[in-house]
Parts: structure tokens; C-alpha cells; sequence
């Protein structure tokens, strides 16, 4: 493990597809990754938009399991996600993403988590809706702090 | 949200307009030259043309037949912005997760069967 690498994100959005794909890199092994992602305790550390504090209300993570969660942002506007895990194995996590505030617009999320050479791991998230019209929303709003408020900021833009 | 975000959005839910806008993207055309490689007339590409103008993502003359159709680079460059937004706050996530990672020790994981 080099402790100069600089692990970048890379979201790649299909123009044909309604698919959002992330890509990341960790210098830490997969066991190590994969319990960042479910320990109930760890989740809220780094979940989330910047600044927005998750509480998890439900977090039954096993597969048919399911989970909710608040995020709050920091001037109290909270707002809630939810969803089950489909299937959770040491190198696949699959769960659906709903946002309550946009309820039809629930996301397939499968994160695939591969063991690298020098015990580091790489994360891939396969995000699929509906529509691209919907993938596009999401994209826009960065899915930060509420679609609405992301809305608000896009209008400004507009 | 916005009308004019709105049909920003559905005018680019559509496979056909989304390709129209990425060809428009390395320069202006006409209408018969963007109908070519599709199976549908051109009268059919002048629909599509219309939802992309109306989104103010192609702007046309009157004369719309002959006159080469333009990409509004402007409007277009709102998706690369809002990828890149995407991409960041992803990013600022995961510095967070890289720094739980460095934290954590190789305690066994508690979250198997754990319910809240």
C-alpha cells in the first residue's frame, strides 16, 4: 500500500441507460470496506452529504432485510431514505434506494467491492431507475440535502 | 421545479433527442443531415428538434430545413456541471469512509444479524 496514492471517484452516466456507475478505490482490504458499509455504528461517519448528520432508525442488514435513515442538515432540515437489502454477501451488496420525498423514484443500488493487489479494494456502485429522465434528476440534484433544495440551487443556475 | 427544467428533462429522456444533442455537440447540422442515420422521416426529426428547442438546447432559424440547427453549448453544459457536482460530493464521502477506514481496527464485524 502506497500511502501517496491518491484514490479518485470516478460517475460515469450512460447517454443510452438509466444507470449511474461510481467507481473508488480504498487502501484498506475488502473485509475492512465491506464492514465500513454495514456496521451500523461506522455507516453514519461517513454517509451522507457533507455537513448532514444520518441517524439510522431501522439498519437490518442481512439479505431481505431493510433500513431507514434521517439526514439532517445544518439548519435542521431532516429528511428520510429508505429501502431493503436484496442480498448481502463479502463481495456484493444489493439493496434498493428510495428518497420519501421522491417516492417513485426508486434506485437498484448493487455495490461490488473487488480484492486489489496490495490489500486494497475497489468499489463499484451500479445505481439503475426507472428512466433517464429520473437518472437525470438524480444527477442534478446530487441527491444533497433534498431534491428540493437542490431544485432551488439548479433554478439559480437556470 | 422549474418549466424550463422540466422539459430540460424530458426533452433528454428521449434516446433519439439525446444522440441529436450528442452530434450537435461536434457541430451544427441540418435537419435532413441529422434524419440520415435514423429509420424515421424528417418529419420526425423535426419533432424531436422542436422538444430540444423548445428546452432551449437547440436553437434553429425560421427557416428550419435548410438552416443548420445549434447546440446551446450553455444549456448542454448543465449535465457535465451536474456530473461533477455528483462526482464531488461522492468524493467527499468517500474521504470521509477513507478516514473511518484508517481508524478501524480488526475487530470482528458487528453488523452481521444485527438488527437496529
Amino acid at each position: 500500500m502506497t500511502a501517496s496514492t491518491k484514490n479518485t471517484t470516478t460517475v460515469e452516466a450512460d447517454r443510452n441507460l438509466p444507470t449511474i456507475k461510481i467507481v473508488r478505490e480504498f487502501d484498506a482490504p475488502r473485509e475492512r470496506v465491506h464492514r465500513a458499509w454495514t456496521d451500523p455504528e461506522l455507516v453514519p461517519q461517513w454517509l451522507g452529504p457533507h455537513g448532514t448528520t444520518i441517524e439510522l432508525l431501522t439498519w437490518d442488514i442481512r439479505t431481505g432485510g431493510s433500513y431507514r435513515y434521517s439526514a439532517t442538515d445544518c439548519d435542521g432540515n431532516k429528511v428520510y431514505f429508505f429501502g431493503s437489502f436484496h442480498e448481502i454477501r463479502a463481495d456484493r451488496l444489493v439493496q434498493t434506494f428510495t428518497f420519501e420525498g421522491y417516492p417513485d423514484g426508486v434506485s437498484l443500488d448493487t455495490l461490488t467491492l473487488e480484492e486489489l493487489d496490495g490489500g486494497r479494494t475497489r468499489a463499484t456502485i451500479l445505481s439503475l431507475v426507472e428512466n433517464l429522465q429520473t437518472r437525470d434528476m438524480i444527477l442534478a440534484s446530487g441527491m444533497a440535502k433534498g431534491v428540493t433544495e437542490g431544485y432551488e440551487k439548479l433554478d439559480q443556475l437556470l | 421545479m422549474t418549466d424550463q427544467l422540466s422539459r430540460v428533462f424530458a426533452a433528454l429522456a428521449d434516446p433519439t433527442r439525446r444522440d441529436i444533442v450528442a452530434r450537435l455537440s461536434a457541430g451544427d447540422a441540418t435537419v435532413n443531415e441529422l434524419a440520415a442515420p435514423y429509420d424515421v422521416s424528417v418529419q420526425a426529426v423535426s419533432k424531436h428538434l422542436k422538444v430540444l428547442s423548445d428546452a432551449g438546447l437547440v436553437s434553429r432559424s425560421k427557416d428550419a430545413q435548410r438552416r443548420p440547427c445549434h447546440l446551446e453549448a450553455e444549456v448542454f453544459d448543465l449535465m457535465t456541471k451536474w456530473i461533477e457536482r455528483y462526482r464531488r460530493q461522492a468524493e467527499e464521502r468517500f474521504s470521509r469512509l477513507d478516514a473511518v477506514l484508517a481508524a478501524m481496527d480488526d475487530k470482528p464485524n458487528r453488523a452481521q444479524g444485527a438488527a437496529s
